[in-house]
């Protein structure tokens, strides 16, 4: 790709303060990426993933290296946690609004769009029901709806389908592929699913044990859109053998 | 709720009050203590219907009334401001936190003659003897339910670049509310003792001084009436922090 990189990582490492010298958690992370690239990071528990993501979301100041976006512009971010971080005091739909309201958009069109934002992930029905009474799957769900409806220039996933069961899961995939290719999104995803990666990401970069270095950085070239059964082609087999060996 | 649920959760309280009325009258015919002692239930309600008809009843109530809410709106607004400050500066908790300790072991009976005597024997004295009484319960609320709001979503808000206002109204106050509520509860029963106090030091009107007054003149009665007034003062002060909870915790159940 020519175009400029949106988001420029360079040097990044984070060190957290610890009884014994710090807690060592990124070492040297450099990467770009480029708008509309969906890139997704894999590395073992404790990695950094969530880490880095969070420097990236400027949630935490990195101890050296820099995240520098493209004319100096912090762009809107939607993010989706690893738990699904929702306001126990808020309905579904009204933690599907939050971004909007801050936005200062009125309260009726931002409750149409969080309705569509309802269907999109499917949880028709479920639009009054409190957080407490929501399944791990739908709260997962609620949150990846709460990160779109801004319209965010960059999305964060931090293993957001984690909680959710394979079959909603796969759905999920189609989904957000379908979404990420009609809205035209930079995303950032972290995974420890191999079979995620590959299904979803122009690029894989593989994180090592803490602390966490990019270990490889790899293209996907398989073709999209992807369906289910891309993964019993020979090419996603060797692509996935080589991050199998990399995660090893 | 069905009208036979209500009954059914009104009953139990309305036997246990026609039980202990009964005991009372019980008490009074059989140790025939003379009525400055201990009055029948029937010479206390006389005298309430009869301070009730000649408005004192009504007049001194509302004063009281007033010395508790003020007291108890003025403490809250201190009690949580200050706390909201302490909560998120650990330096200013470490300087001020002796004193608030300190403070705490002073009874506030010990200090309400000082503030009479500086503040005037009006209403005033007794608006900040309620107001300091409610302080302290509502002020270490506010801290611990401010310092137990999630990371995460402190993570949340900042992704969406939340202002610090908005931080504020839109996760800090709602997810510190139970436990600030929690404080209320105690703060409102409170602040009726603290206005009490207040009149019972030095005052020309208000239920302190009609108790008071009860006690001078051997009218028993009327010191009878003034305490359960009082009672119910509390009693739907506590109601209101009740009815709060019901509105803004819904979510909780
Ligand atoms: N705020 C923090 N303070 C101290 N240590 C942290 C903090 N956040 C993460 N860590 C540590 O950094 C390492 C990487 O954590 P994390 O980024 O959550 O990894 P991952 O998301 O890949 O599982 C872990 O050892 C974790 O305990
Ligand atoms: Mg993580």
């Amino acid at each position: 790709m020519t175009t400029r990189p949106i988001l420029t990582v360079q040097d990044l490492s984070v060190v957290f303060p610890d009884s014994n010298g710090g807690l060592r958690a990124l070492e040297d992370i450099s990467f770009e990426v480029c708008p509309r690239e969906f890139i997704c990071f894999l590395g073992p528990s404790g990695s950094g993933k969530t880490t880095l993501l969070r420097a990236v979301a400027n949630l935490l100041q990195p101890t050296t290296g820099r995240v520098h976006f493209i004319h100096h512009q912090h762009p809107k971010i939607g993010m989706v946690f690893q738990q699904a971080s929702l306001m126990p005091w808020r309905s579904a739909l009204d933690n599907i609004k939050l971004p909007l309201e801050l936005e200062g958009l009125g309260e009726s069109k931002a409750r149409k769009k969080a309705l569509e934002m309802i269907e999109l992930v499917g949880l028709q029905g479920f639009e009054d029901s409190w957080p407490r009474d929501l399944s791990g799957g739908m709260a997962q769900r609620v949150g990846i709806a709460r990160a779109l409806i801004h319209d965010p220039d960059l999305l964060l996933l931090d293993e957001p389908f984690a909680s959710l069961d394979a079959l909603t899961r796969e759905r999920m995939w189609t989904e957000l592929s379908r979404i990420w290719q009609a809205r035209q999104k930079t995303v950032i995803m972290v995974t420890h699913s191999i079979n995620e990666s590959l299904f979803l990401a122009d690029r894989v970069l593989v994180l090592t044990q803490r602390p966490g270095k990019i270990k490889l950085d790899v293209e996907v070239d398989l073709p999209r859109p992807r369906k289910d059964d891309i993964r019993y082609t020979p090419h996603f087999g060797k692509l996935a053998r080589k991050l199998r060996e990399a995660i090893e | 709720m069905s009208v036979f649920k209500r009954v059914q959760n009104i009953l139990p309280v309305i036997l246990s009050i026609a039980f202990a009325l009964l005991a009372w009258q019980l008490i009074v015919q059989v140790t025939q203590l003379p009525r400055f002692i201990l009055p029948a239930p029937a010479d206390v309600w006389t005298r309430f219907v009869k301070a009730l008809m000649d408005g004192s009843l009504l007049y001194h109530t509302r004063i009281t009334l007033a010395e508790i809410v003020l007291g108890l709106l003025s403490g809250i607004a201190f009690a949580t401001v200050t706390g909201y400050m302490l909560a998120k500066s650990r330096s200013l908790e470490k300087i001020l936190s002796p004193y608030l300790v300190a403070s705490q072991a002073i009874p506030v009976v010990a200090i309400a003659p000082l503030l009479v005597i500086w503040l005037g024997d009006g209403i005033l004295s007794k608006v900040v003897i309620c107001a300091l009484i409610v302080f302290f319960p509502v002020l270490v609320n506010t801290v611990v339910g401010v310092r137990a709001v999630p990371t995460a979503l402190y993570d949340l808000m900042h992704s969406i670049r939340a202002t610090r206002l908005q931080i504020l109204l839109k996760l800090e106050v709602p997810a510190s509310l139970p436990v600030l509520l929690g404080g209320l509860r105690i703060g409102a029963t409170l602040s009726v003792i603290g206005a009490i106090v207040g009149e019972l030091v030095d005052a020309e009107q208000g239920l302190g001084f009609l108790l008071q007054l009860g006690d001078f003149q051997y009218d028993t009665s009327m010191v009878f009436v003034a305490v359960f007034t009082l009672i119910a003062l509390a009693l739907s002060l506590y109601g209101v922090v009740t009815l709060l909870e019901r509105k803004f915790l819904k979510w909780q159940k």
